[in-house]
């Protein structure tokens, strides 16, 4: 038993809150289906690490689905980069979870409870999805099941404006999602598969084309939707903003990141042997169209975070701004400067959970979050503020803190490349955070509370849990950085340096044989592999 | 709605032909064209020409909710189920070779439980979406102008 477990563990980290998610939907009481997907999603969190430990001890490893061998079935490949965004999104899942009884049951009418839990849940499923999967089209399956779930979380949002939002969303993403489509439609059409290493293999081949360049394009534009990079980035703070307050943690931390990984996968790893990001949408070298918009974005979403009165759309406006960071550094294409974009992926993932979580438990106590109404409030809920303070401190990058790895490392990777803009860029940024967070921290510390406020208790201790363990995580990792920088250096040194492997020596029975097929049959022509439209139908984990 | 008799008369006779192409698309999903999604679509469509013609509250008696909205549920529990046999019968996910003692039997038991599931949701949404909508529009039609139900919602 104990080895049919750990060989499954691949597969069960996406199939466990897949089969969770409609059991959920039978559980009423909504205090059940808590308690149940928080169950799930902590068995999750356990396999995340049990993959991390196995990735540590033999390397990348890949499980092939229904036991279809690579090119031809799906496979899921766990390598240094997946294992480390996998921990990462279920860690933050289960303490976004623990956090969201008290919290769903307030903001969420009681007959939908058990329904936001399947769709949190699927959320989670597909955000696991994207990361395990070694298929590109796969990849688009489980885009689609976190997209479409997120956009009926963020409609659940209290406030009628929330469907507008979750509408705006709903449009943004589905471009987002078709532009990706077509780019991978595009590839297929020149290398005939979709898997990720096979087309790696594949790509150098054909990589003149104008036809694999229209796709490098559609790719871009789709996923840089998707992760809202600057002029991109309309759908996010209304998203951020009306969404219920778990939902805001939970897509703050993860969703944003889980689309910047597939950026990093599908351009460093795929297109990696034709260098697509170092030539194409151009980074460094040549016409720096990334980098510019990193730093547009950095800039202009904390101006513009500077001047909002609601605090949620504060902080989204200041995730476009970090979103700019991580791209910066995964722009600079080296070593360092990719370290600095993965590790601000974990960094503000606990950053802005905490800040989000406190800014929930102050909804659920005040009943908003408008700047104007939180006088003295570092005085009416002193827990809850005091670790909003700590998040709000490593949003800056104050030493100690794990902001201020990050922004380290990107400092170096920018000096190392003598790019004194990224430096200047990065400086000022931060201290237009300083800016945003003073004026928060000013209303909740140096003003009375009016003297007619209603006293107010603070947030259950569910709630606060979690919001001081992501808080104290920011400055553990502050000081000691061995697992965060450890495993996204590991993960950045591999996939600069990624080179794919042999393809399948062996003949496959179902072909007429193993190799002679060209880009323009496609190795499916001998029958044996499922072509794209069948795949639909029939390739596990497709059809749902 | 109720004059019109060729449209109800005609609904009448496309009802089963359509029902049956549905069930023929998912059955014989695993030799030709077709399989779950289609199928699934297929009877759904039967549903909603139903919905059309004689109104949701009549085709609410054949699928109410709390058949529609469990229904959504068991397909993917179907499908994501016989994943989950097939690893405890020691196979990877999905690895249909594992449900019977010869491949070739176990490919096809798995792929038919595997498209009922997939048949089972996609019907279960399809209908759901359609009738959520049209629920609600003729909800708020009702509540307008109490005499408003003769003329349906075609």
């Amino acid at each position: 038993m104990p080895s049919l477990l750990s060989q499954n563990l691949p597969a069960l980290q996406v199939v466990l809150p897949l089969i969770a998610a409609p059991l959920c939907l039978f559980l009423r009481p909504p205090k059940l289906a808590w308690l149940f997907a928080l169950a799930v999603s902590g068995a999750a969190f356990a396999i995340a690490v049990a993959l991390v430990g196995a990735v540590a001890a033999n390397g990348a490893f890949n499980y092939e689905m229904g036991g279809w061998a690579a090119p031809w079935g799906i496979e899921y490949v766990i390598d240094p980069l997946d294992s480390f965004m996998l921990c990462l999104v279920t860690g933050i899942a289960t303490l976004v979870l623990i956090y969201a009884g008290p919290s769903v049951e307030a903001e969420i009418p009681r007959g939908q409870i058990p329904v936001f839990y399947v769709l949190f849940l699927l959320c989670l499923t597909g955000l696991l999805g994207m990361v395990a999967t070694g298929d590109v089209f796969n990849l688009f399956v489980f885009l689609e099941i976190s997209s479409l779930s997120t956009y009926a979380l963020v409609a659940m949002g209290r406030d009628p404006r929330a469907l507008t939002a979750a509408y705006r969303y709903l449009i943004l993403g589905s471009l987002g999602a078709t532009f990706y489509v077509i780019g991978i439609g595009l590839l297929y059409m020149m290398t005939g598969t979709l898997n990720m290493e096979d087309l790696a293999r594949r790509i150098p081949e054909v990589g003149e084309t104008r036809t694999i360049s229209v796709a490098i394009a559609f790719l871009a534009v789709g996923l840089a939707l998707k992760l809202a990079l600057f002029p991109l980035h309309k759908w996010l703070p209304g998203a951020y903003t009306h969404a219920p307050s778990v939902v805001t943690a939970f897509l703050a931390a993860t969703a944003t990141k889980v689309a910047i990984y597939v950026l990093v996968r599908i351009f460093f790893t795929v297109l990696g042997p034709i260098d697509a990001f170092q030539t194409l949408p151009a980074a460094m070298s040549e016409t720096q169209v990334v980098s510019i918009l990193a730093i547009l974005a950095m800039l202009s979403g904390s101006a513009v975070a500077i001047f909002q009165y609601n605090l949620k759309r504060l902080f989204a406006y200041s995730s476009i701004a970090q979103v700019g960071y991580m791209i910066l550094g995964i722009s600079m294409a080296s070593i360092t400067g990719m370290t600095g974009g993965l590790v601000h992926m974990i960094n503000h993932a606990m950053i802005k959970g905490a800040v989000f979580m406190a800014l929930g438990a102050v909804i659920l106590r005040i009943g908003a979050c408008d700047i104007r109404r939180l006088d003295g409030l570092g005085y009416r809920m002193p827990v809850t503020m005091a670790a909003f303070v700590i998040a709000a401190l490593s949003l800056i990058g104050v030493p100690g803190t794990s902001g201020f790895i990050s922004k380290l490392y990107l400092v170096k990777g920018a000096m190392e490349a003598q790019n004194w803009v990224m430096v200047t860029a990065v400086l000022v940024s931060s201290l237009l955070a300083v800016i945003y967070i003073w004026r928060v921290l000013e209303v909740a510390y140096f003003r009375a509370a009016p003297a007619d406020a209603p006293k107010v208790r603070e947030a259950p201790l569910v709630m606060l849990a979690p919001l001081w363990i992501l808080a104290l995580a920011n400055i553990y990792f502050g000081l000691e950085t061995t697992y965060s920088v450890g495993l996204t250096e590991a993960a950045a040194d591999f996939i600069l340096n990624y080179v794919p492997g042999e393809g399948p020596t062996w003949e496959h029975p179902l072909f007429d044989d193993g190799h002679g097929y060209g880009a323009d049959h496609g190795p499916g022509h001998g029958g044996g592999h499922v072509p794209e439209a069948e795949q639909g139908a029939h390739a596990p984990g497709v059809d749902l | 709605m109720r004059t019109h008799s060729v449209l109800r008369t005609s609904t009448k006779l496309l009802m089963p032909p359509i029902m049956l192409f549905a069930l023929y698309v998912q059955f014989h999903g695993d030799y030709g064209p077709g399989g779950g999604f289609q199928a699934g679509v297929i009877f759904a469509v039967a549903f909603i020409l139903f919905t059309l013609i004689f109104g949701p509250a009549r085709a609410r008696r054949v699928a109410p909710e709390w058949v529609t909205t469990p229904m959504c549920a068991l397909g993917v529990l179907l499908y994501a189920g016989v994943g989950v046999a097939t690893m405890l019968l020691g196979g990877t996910y999905l690895d249909y070779n594992m449900l019977a003692h010869d491949p070739h039997h176990g490919q096809h038991l798995g792929i038919l439980l595997v498209e009922l599931g997939v048949g089972l949701t996609v019907w279960a949404v399809m209908v759901t979406i359609f009738l959520t909508f049209v629920e609600r529009h003729a909800q708020r039609e009702a509540a307008a102008d109490p005499d408003a139900e003769e003329d349906g919602h075609a």
